[in-house]
């Protein structure tokens, strides 16, 4: 199998957008840097990047709802996390 | 069911949901199982394998009708340096056996199948709603909150995955730690069933489970797994989260190289990917374990950590069916005597206590911190390897005995640390 990238492989999922309606949202950035950068290493999505400016960006779609950044910032304020509103997120067909 | 008040709601619709909600509705009891997912199964990802004693218990013969992709014949367990491997491989008919048979499983298929026990049962399946909260009156769990709407229950069984949002609002958990969970990413590879039967060395109906460990994690605790489904490939790695750094390879990444390894690369070849997942683990076993039970409501399967990572073998469907079993029998005895006060719900605790589920645990309860070793994920695979490159590879040069060169490559790891983790590891297990 030739090496895939992670969006290309998000593509192959079935997701139902909330668009507009972000289930995580960073609250702070700069007081929780070690755990966000975590989370850059550790999302299965790979939906934190580290910007050019030095802050770490957030893409809500394409989560697979697996709350590993949840546990890597608890007790830090830095996430606002819920599960997607039902029907909405990551569909598997396998799992 | 009186006026508006179901007798149970569960929330979550995994396998011991399910399995909670067929027993109770058997036993006639209103039973209501809440879904966020379009439907069963479309939120959960499994390495995966069922063992399929507990389920087999309560559903004898399930293998023959339910969706089950593969049973397993075969356990392979491998250590990866860089550009080599050295493997364990187990082959018998022993593993075939019933009530010791294991089977892999999808968990969209499968799941769909068990929920379906449960409305056939004459349970009622919400999909599609996300249970926001708990109501919660006098300390007594009353009902939940989805949106606008509220939904009252005698007694409420939280069955909501690893995560469990709702164990932590009902105070029975508390908030988990890194070391406690892993994260597990797969990919579902598609291939012909002839191909993995071929490249297997398994007939038709026929499985192989393989776990990896090494390189596959750079070192870091955790490890690889492979399992052959009907017409797929389930591959993935898992990472122990306390031990995720702030940079190098991302996990992703390492699913990449893991899949170019020259111990991996033939067995996927051809495949074509048709799904990618990441779920969290429960692994810290006994030490995670939450309060199971308070006044009006219990916690089953993952919603209360209840797996065992024994490092060979990783179970949690399994537990989790045998959780939902117990909660389901104790929620029958609790409406007999018409009292869903904790006190008289710690019967579910009495039942687990007696059952595999806290032998097993209990057993396997140094294990965790056994695990954070790094010698076991850097340091031994590379041991085996150095000691078969010495026996296998010949270039004319002159051959040291092998009880020579094995000890120089013993003496990089320590020979005390060898004995240490042999006598740990051997007392654990």
């Amino acid at each position: 199998m030739k090496p895939m990238g992670t969006e290309e492989k998000l593509g192959v999922d079935k997701f139902s957008v909330d668009e507009g309606n972000a289930h995580i949202i960073i609250l702070k950035d700069t007081s929780s840097r070690e755990a966000l950068k975590k989370c850059v290493i550790a999302c299965p999505a790979g939906l934190y990047t580290m910007k050019e400016d030095g802050n770490i960006g957030f893409d809500f779609a394409g989560c697979l709802e697996c709350g590993t950044c949840r546990v890597l910032c608890a007790g830090t304020e830095t996430l606002s996390w819920n599960y997607p509103q039902g029907t909405f997120g990551v569909e598997f067909r396998y799992g | 069911m009186s006026g508006d008040i179901f007798d149970c709601i569960i929330v979550g619709a995994g396998p011991s949901g399910s399995i909670a909600g067929y027993l109770l509705a058997q036993a006639g009891l209103e039973v209501l199982i809440i879904e966020r997912g379009n439907f069963a199964g479309s939120k959960n990802m499994t390495g995966g394998r069922l063992y399929s004693h507990s389920l087999e218990k309560i559903i004898p013969g399930f293998s023959k009708e339910a969706p089950v992709e593969r049973r397993v014949i075969k356990e392979t367990v491998t250590m990866l340096t860089g550009d080599s491997s050295v493997s364990l491989d187990f082959q018998s008919e022993l593993l075939g056996e019933e009530k010791k048979d294991s089977y892999t499983v999808l968990r969209a298929d499968f799941d769909q199948w068990l929920a379906s026990k449960a409305e056939e049962a004459g349970a009622i399946l919400a999909s599609g709603v996300r249970v926001d909260d708990l109501i919660i009156q006098d300390g007594k769990v009353t009902g939940v909150i989805a949106g606008e709407d509220e939904m009252e229950a005698d007694v409420v069984i939280l069955a909501d995955g690893v995560n469990s949002l709702l164990a932590q609002k009902a105070g029975l958990k508390a908030e988990l730690k890194p070391d406690q969970v892993a994260v597990g990413i797969k990919e579902v590879i598609e291939l012909p069933a002839n191909v993995i039967e071929d490249r297997f060395n398994l007939n038709p109906g026929e499985g192989a489970a393989r776990l990896f460990v090494g390189d596959c994690t750079k070192g870091k605790i955790g490890g690889g797994f492979l399992y052959t489904n009907k017409n797929s490939i389930s591959l993935g790695l898992v990472f122990t989260l306390s031990d995720i750094g702030t940079e190098g390879l991302s996990v992703p990444q390492m699913l990449e190289e893991f899949k170019q390894h020259p111990a991996v690369k033939p067995l996927i070849k051809g495949g074509k990917l048709v799904e990618y997942s990441g779920h969290l683990v429960p692994e810290g076993g006994l030490t995670m374990l939450p309060k199971l039970y308070g006044d009006g409501v219990l916690v089953v399967g993952d919603a209360a950590g209840l797996v065992i990572n024994a490092g060979y073998t990783v179970r949690g469907m399994d537990l989790a069916i045998a959780s939902g079993e117990a909660a389901a029998q104790a929620v029958i005895a609790a409406q007999e005597k018409g009292d869903y006060t904790a006190p008289n719900l710690a019967h579910y605790k009495n039942l687990l206590d007696n059952s595999f589920i806290m032998r097993d645990l209990t057993k396997y309860q140094d294990f965790p911190i056994f695990m954070e070793n790094h010698r076991i994920f850097k340091q031994y695979p590379q041991l085996a390897v150095d000691i078969f490159k010495d026996l296998y590879l010949i270039d004319g040069n002159p051959l040291k005995p092998l009880k020579k060169t094995a000890l120089s490559h013993m003496k990089k790891v320590g020979i005390v640390n060898l004995l240490k983790d042999a006598w740990k590891g051997g007392k654990i297990l």
